[in-house]
């Protein structure tokens, strides 16, 4: 898959979707990167070509991955809070990853699988968790110069607090799942399927 | 995208270049809808709305798509056409490519012969030079548009020299030059460009009185309004024309038009233009195709086909801003010739937009979070 063409074969589309489902299935505990914690559902054949369809287009010298700049050179990805924080997340991820990390956003994906993405946005050094200085710094990214350091910390303390944590506890994943409870956050990107 | 919210905002955009309130017009789930009430922990870690905006742009963004180009469906595909198709190929390179190239360098030797002798002849009576001029640069545009089979069809009525009107269209390719250039000899504003392309940007077409500008440089816009304004008022110089997108898309669709143009004090006539792909896509993608690619592509196919629309010559309503009136232009032309709005900057496709975007964001959630402080 790896050729200048763009046409995948029905092979390659079911190679992406039997990939999506091995991450799901051998999770490994304790290594955290960006694919294995992504767990996957399956995507249609449809969705797959047009998810592949657009990787081609911006993937402009046909490498195999997408580079910072093209991925900022849409404006409305580059005028996102949290571009850079994605950047460094979808930076150099080929095809397979790509459709790995956009699993998260389908509807189909469950709370859990959610739930880690939102904790793997957080959690910036990938160490499993997440501290009262990364939810700041994240804060700070959303907020930028509208609030000042003070006010982010009594907001943050303050909502700690009342959820019965400290401010030098550290929040795993089991705590986010815990936090988000049965509400499944409002995460759906649809693919458009032409 | 009610016109109250266009007023409130043009004052703070007037001072700078053309940025409306591009938030009006990104998809809904843009604004980040809080549930009145106590805040909550997961209030704050929930970042799904800008993820979920993040992750859509990634997916499709509407920026990207007016750049993208759409060759006509392949027809070749089974025995029978495909040997067609071949017969096609051979008689498009082998006899057509050939006669058109002689057409083109017949016109160029007339073009030449008689175009150098007047320019350095006739130095004194200025009238009369510009005048044969100008029939000489619309005949040797005729000679390009033969040159690629053109078939244009112009609707409405022909341009006429007349001071304090300016001419703008959409933007596909230099070739939109071209074809508006056989029927009226227009005066067009445009980028300065390297090789040989610029060589008669300096020489032939600086007689038909072409504005030249510099995208890269930022004083450069001052220079350019004046010289537009100064180009407008006098009444013996041919009719400007402007692209207002300021870059090309792809027929498809129409990106914000520079107010540039709409606030030169004078009459505004709209054209409109519309390919057909059926023979070819005259889209030219400067980031794929050179200019000399993209002609031999065109002479190297069946037909180029368009529909040209002159249409009714507006004035910028008392009260309306220069911005509304380049939409409400924007609108017309859309309208006219098919395509569809986008509410982006054409130069995004040569810099980043600016951080007033994501700083606008960044305000309506840190006031949305510091409000449901104070609900106790």
């Amino acid at each position: 898959m790896g050729n200048t063409s763009s046409m995948l074969t029905q092979y390659d589309t079911e190679e992406v979707q039997s990939h999506c489902q091995d991450l799901c299935e051998n999770f490994p505990p304790r290594n955290l990167s960006v694919s294995s914690v992504m767990c996957l559902i399956r995507y249609s054949q449809q969705e797959i070509l047009s998810l592949y369809q657009r990787f081609c287009q911006l993937d402009r010298n046909a490498k195999g991955f997408i580079s910072s700049d093209e991925f900022l050179s849409v404006p409305e990805f580059s005028m996102n809070p949290l571009s850079l924080r994605l950047l460094k997340m979808v930076d150099g991820l080929n095809f397979k990853d790509f459709v790995a990390f956009l699993s998260a956003f389908s509807a189909k994906a469950s709370l859990k699988q959610k739930v880690k993405l939102i904790f793997q946005v957080y959690d910036s050094d990938c160490n499993g968790k997440v501290s009262f200085k990364d939810v700041m710094e994240v804060l700070r990214d959303l907020s930028g110069s509208f609030m000042s350091d003070e006010q982010r910390e009594q907001v943050l303390s303050q909502v700690l607090n009342e959820a019965a944590y400290t401010c030098d506890s550290f929040l795993t994943l089991e705590d986010f799942i815990k936090v988000f409870g049965s509400c499944k956050p409002e995460m759906d990107v649809e693919i458009p399927v032409d | 995208m009610s016109s109250t919210e266009g007023k409130m905002v043009t004052s703070r955009s007037e001072l700078e270049l053309d940025h409306p309130n591009i938030e009006d017009y990104l998809p809904s789930g843009s604004s980040i809808n809080e549930p009145r009430g106590k805040l909550r922990l997961r209030d704050l870690l929930d970042i799904s709305p800008t993820l979920t905006e993040a992750a859509g742009a990634i997916v499709d963004d509407s920026f990207t798509r007016c750049f993208k180009s759409n060759p006509p469906e392949p027809w070749n595909w089974n025995i029978y056409l495909f040997p067609l198709w071949c017969c096609g190929v051979v008689v498009r390179y082998c006899l057509l490519f050939p006669l058109r190239c002689i057409t083109l360098a017949f016109g160029w030797f007339i073009f030449l012969s008689t175009f150098i002798p007047v320019h350095s002849l006739l130095k004194g009576q200025d009238r009369l030079r510009k005048k044969i001029e100008r029939v000489l640069v619309e005949m040797i545009c005729s000679f390009f548009v033969a040159s690629w089979t053109g078939v244009v069809r112009y609707h409405g009525p022909r341009p006429s020299i007349r001071p304090k009107q300016v001419y703008v269209a959409n933007h596909t390719s230099m070739i939109d030059f071209i074809v508006l250039e056989q029927m009226t000899a227009f005066a067009v504003i445009m980028q300065k460009h390297p090789g040989w392309v610029g060589l008669l940007q300096s020489t032939i077409l600086e007689s038909v009185g072409c504005i030249w500008f510099n995208r890269s440089e930022a004083k450069d816009r001052e220079i350019v309004a004046r010289k537009l304004r100064n180009h407008v008022q006098g009444t013996d110089n041919n009719p400007l024309l402007i692209f207002p997108e300021g870059t090309c898309v792809n027929n498809n669709y129409t990106v914000m038009f520079k107010k540039g143009a709409f606030e030169l004090d004078c009459t505004v006539c709209p054209i409109a233009i519309k390919y057909n792909k059926i023979f070819v896509d005259a889209f030219w993608n400067s980031r794929k195709q050179s200019f000399t690619m993209h002609l031999l592509q065109l002479m190297t196919s069946w037909a180029v086909v368009c529909e040209v629309w002159y249409l009714e010559p507006q004035t910028i309503r008392p009260g309306e801003t220069a911005i509304e009136f380049a939409e409400r232009v924007r609108d017309m032309i859309s309208h006219r010739a098919g395509l569809k709005k986008v509410p982006w900057d054409g130069y995004l496709k040569y810099s980043r937009p600016s951080s007033k975007h994501s700083e606008r964001k960044q305000q309506s959630f840190a006031e949305s979070i510091l409000a449901r402080l104070e609900d106790k």
